[in-house]
């Protein structure tokens, strides 16, 4: 199928040189590569920026209220197993008003592509500090810096016991579509955290990772099988220091170590996927830093993080009501009626 | 007699809801009317022998039965405590019979019950006319147990079925039939079968030692009132679950439940999660809001959705079902009220989230409200809710209560294809290529297209939509023409619904007013004063004769348990009425007695 078939005939309403742009792109690529027909696709969204998203996709689609996307599209996907349903949300709508739902459509696996759009700031209602803001960071509703602890999506993920997790940025396209491709043939719920800029409350808040020139030393895209290698003239790989005590540290090592690791995605145990996706985030968890520190910091982690097998709600759900369907000897509801006591009068 | 008023009660262990459950269904199958109120405790199990563990079932049985009966007849007092509670709160009249076991009013039991003196009668005062019966329950079910080689403790949990049997001898209800309900109960837990069925038949043999006469209930009568058929008992939530599974089987739609517990609703989440043979989709959301929303879900992708809850839970799912006003999506919410606000009186009856359920959302946002009013209507009511729904694109709230959802009453068994014919809105071919989701038929309902159908995608919303296109659209005229397009859409229903009835003596000038549960204690009040009655099913949009009838009276009173709610939404809907009102918040059902006395007074 074509990208084209996915475009709505909307206008695109995302402010100029917003990153929203690119996911939408990104998302209507990644949706003709699947090639999954527009009347089989739903995309369910909450209230934000990124939940806009359904208008400007030629599929099936509902933008709900703020939060509850994804307890709606548990819905979609619970009593329709046969759809395929992606779920568009944001830092705020996902991880504030509509944690709840987003920690239990996890715990569940529901079979849902989820896209968490991670701008670090509520843009749609302008400007607000977010539950993935800084600590310290300076908005409206924080003028003198937020004194609160923020999330990492990927802890949040891998707490509530997630089989699928992802990070992209809006500036690189493939990665981003590799991504979604992947997520959705990930039987269970799958989070793609999108970083993306917000050019109008938030601008530059990836940059350190986003920025042409510095974004190879800086990051590093994981790829099942592969060794961890990155950097500009990929000479750098990560590995995991056992010298500091029990606890394993990663590091940089050059990339011709013996001790260079391989990403295995497939892995259950979910330790070195948290310690991959931790890799600096801690610039968001203290005081912010500034760029000066960059160099001592590990890369973001980028691509496929976690991407692991267990069975699905919606599949046995629907299972559990087959089964004893086959069994049940009651299959009418006036058989059903004659199974209470009764009598004529 | 024509009906007579039994209460069982005592501790919240003593099993006095399966007995007046199995006495109930007896009398039910021996051709009688009836009305059940079980009256438990919050505590689940609150300490044995206190005021605050006892736990009541009332029941009324007879012809003539509107109600579960003002005070009871014959009460059965398993301990000290229950005694002292159906004194305290009248729960018996001055010529009643009680039964009581003697065994467990010891000093230790009396200070349990917090009495003051070691002469518990002369303490509470009972009148002289009432008569105790005073029977050694405990020492004559362990008599009747001794070779079981049950422990002391099974011995002693089995009082409560020689207490029926007692009661059963009294009644004069026949043993075989008792027999057989026991064997059904205990169908899973054979061994307990004969043990119960001796205690039974031993207390049931010892009413003739009693120095009693049996009690004849003439129930002739009720045949010549009831349509003839195959009946059963239910309770008011298994009635609201199977009317659900009805309508979805009618209809051909899976049915989807999305939930969370609360009391007094959760019986209709587990009734339907144990429904799998019917194909009912249960899911148990993590809090009310996600009920709702899982459900809108499933509607949105073409499943009959419905939402089970109380009074907080409505209030945490209100921007949800505005979202369904808005999106236009067939939605049934059942609110199963309790007393409020707040966690109120958890497991008491009221009906005061009515204007909640009508008016309790942001902007303009109309759906559809009705009412059952008797346990087995919440059946019919139920189904109606979902026939609503699906025919005209909205939310509908269905109120019941506390006292409807744990009552039981007679129903009679119909067929699938008795049952109306339900019509969900569907899409029309020709919109093929050119759908949208503000495209509405004639009577203002929008066209249903749902995933997984080709050529009909599109977006819906929570935003205002144009009222043509049905994309966002912030245009002035334009959202004030969707408003009243959802408004429209809303008043016709008032076309679909039934009239008005009067029931009872319609040329008088006084007409008692109510809506939903208290339906049998104003039609008992209504024949006690030989005034008229007019009770609502329907609430929003009202019966298109409501005015008229209103009108025709001289007095008006309108009697709710709350305070003054449909009162005031008859004022706001028909301008210049009249009304009285008489209201009660005591989380109890109505007392036929008292309404009468009030509007004598009026």
């Amino acid at each position: 199928m074509e990208a084209s078939q996915f475009k709505s005939d909307q206008y695109v309403r995302f402010c100029p040189g917003c990153g929203d742009h690119a996911i939408c792109m990104a998302l209507q690529k990644a949706m003709a590569q699947i090639g999954i027909p527009t009347h089989q696709t739903v995309v369910i969204s909450g209230i934000g920026c990124s939940s806009r998203m359904p208008h400007y996709l030629n599929t099936y689609g509902f933008n709900t209220i703020h939060g509850r996307g994804g307890a709606i599209a548990t819905g979609v996907k619970t009593s329709h197993p046969e759809l395929n349903v992606w779920q568009m949300t944001g830092d705020g709508d996902c991880l504030a008003i509509g944690g709840n739902h987003f920690i239990h459509e996890i715990r569940r696996n529901v079979d849902l592509n989820i896209c968490l759009f991670n701008n670090r700031i509520y843009g749609l209602t302008k400007g607000q500090y977010s539950p993935t803001s800084p600590k310290g960071f300076v908005s409206k509703s924080s003028p003198f810096g937020t004194v609160e602890r923020p999330f990492v999506p990927a802890e949040l993920v891998l707490g509530a016991r997630g089989t699928f997790f992802a990070r992209t940025l809006d500036v690189d396209m493939p990665t981003t579509v590799d991504t979604m491709v992947q997520a959705q043939e990930h039987k269970g719920a799958s989070v793609i955290e999108c970083l993306v800029n917000c050019v109008i409350f938030n601008n530059g808040t990836h940059n350190w990772i986003a920025d042409r020139e510095t974004r190879a030393e800086h990051s590093i895209v994981l790829k099942h099988g592969e060794k961890m290698i990155f950097g500009a003239n990929r000479d750098k790989g990560l590995a995991l220091d056992y010298s500091a005590g029990v606890m394993p540290k990663l590091i940089v090592v050059p990339a011709d170590d013996e001790r260079v690791l391989v990403h295995n995605a497939k892995e259950q145990d979910p330790t070195l996927h948290r310690m991959l996706a931790m890799m600096g985030q801690e610039r968001f968890l203290e005081d912010q830093k500034v760029n000066a520190e960059l160099n001592a910091e590990l890369p973001v982690a980028l691509g496929v993080i976690r991407n692991v097998e267990a069975e699905t709600y919606d599949q046995a759900v629907n299972q559990q009501i087959v089964d004893i369907q086959s069994q049940s000897k009651v299959t009418e509801f006036d058989q059903l009626m004659m199974t209470l006591e009764h009598w004529e009068m | 007699m024509k009906s007579v008023v039994i209460r069982f009660c005592g501790d919240s262990g003593d099993g006095m809801q399966l007995t007046g459950n199995m006495f109930s269904s007896l009398s039910a199958i021996l051709g009688n009317e009836i009305s059940t109120l079980p009256d438990f405790p919050a505590e689940i199990r609150a300490p044995q022998g206190t005021l605050g563990g006892v736990s009541g079932f009332q029941v009324h049985v007879g012809s003539g039965v509107y109600t579960p009966g003002d005070q009871a007849d014959v009460i059965v007092a398993m301990n000290a405590a229950a005694l002292k509670v159906c004194v305290q709160n009248k729960l018996f009249h001055d010529h009643a019979v009680i039964i009581v076991d003697t065994d467990t009013f010891t000093k230790p039991d009396l200070e349990k019950a917090l009495y003051k003196t070691d002469n518990p009668f002369t303490e509470l005062g009972i009148s002289e006319s009432v008569r105790i019966v005073p029977v050694a329950l405990t020492s004559l079910t362990k008599e009747s147990l001794k070779d079981s080689g049950l422990d002391n403790k099974s011995i002693l949990k089995s009082r409560n079925m020689f207490a029926l049997g007692v009661v059963c001898w009294l009644f004069d209800r026949p043993m075989d039939k008792a027999i057989h309900f026991l064997e059904d109960k205990f169908k899973k837990k054979p061994q307990l079968i004969s043990h119960n069925v001796k205690v039974l038949t031993d207390g049931y043999n010892y009413g003739n030692n009693l120095a009693l006469n049996q009690m004849v209930i003439d129930t002739e009568e009720v045949a010549q009132e009831m349509e003839h058929g195959t009946y059963t008992s239910i309770a008011g939530n298994k009635a609201t679950s199977w009317g659900l599974i009805a309508a979805a089987k009618r209809c051909g739609k899976r049915l989807f439940l999305g939930s969370y517990p609360i009391t007094p609703a959760t019986d209709i989440m587990h009734e339907l999660a144990g429904r799998k043979d019917m194909g009912v989709m249960v899911v148990q959301a993590e809090d009310e809001i996600a009920g709702v929303c899982t459900a809108i879900g499933a509607s949105f992708a073409g499943d009959l959705a419905c939402t089970s809850t109380s009074g907080p839970g409505l209030s945490l799912k209100s921007e949800a079902i505005g979202l369904a006003v808005m999106a236009e999506l067939p939605l049934v919410v059942i609110d199963v009220q309790r007393g409020g606000p707040s966690t109120g009186l958890p497991t008491k009856t009221e009906q005061t989230d009515l204007l909640q359920a009508v008016f309790g959302r942001n902007g303009e946002c109309p759906a559809v409200v009705i009412a059952a009013s008797s346990p087995a209507n919440c059946f019919d009511y139920a189904f109606e809710a979902c026939k609503i729904a699906l025919e005209n694109m909205t939310p509908v709230i269905l109120l019941t209560d506390t006292y409807l959802a744990n009552g039981s009453g007679l129903m009679r068994i119909r067929k699938l294809d008795e049952m109306p014919q339900i019509r969900p809105q569907g899409v029309p071919e020709e919109l093929k290529g050119h759908y949208n989701p503000a495209l509405r038929d004639a009577n203002s309902i929008r066209y249903w297209a749902v995933p997984g159908m080709e050529g009909y995608e599109h977006r819906n919303i929570g935003l205002e939509r144009d009222s043509e296109k049905g994309t966002i659209s912030t245009q002035p005229m334009n959202h004030q023409t969707m408003i009243l397009n959802r408004q429209a859409k809303i008043d016709q229903i008032a076309n679909r619904i039934p009239e008005l009835r009067v029931q009872g003596n319609v040329n008088s000038d006084t007409l008692l007013v109510g809506f939903g549960s208290t339906e049998g204690h104003l039609h008992a009040a209504a024949n006690e004063l030989g005034c008229a009655l007019a009770h609502f099913n329907y609430i929003n949009p009202l019966p298109k004769n409501t005015a008229e009838v209103l009108r025709k009276y001289q007095k008006v009173v309108v009697c709710e348990l709350n305070n003054g709610q449909f009162a005031t939404l008859l004022r706001a809907r028909l301008e210049g009425i009249q009304l009285l009102q008489y209201n009660e918040m005591m989380g109890q059902p109505f007392a036929v007695e008292r309404i009468v006395e009030h509007v004598k007074k009026m």
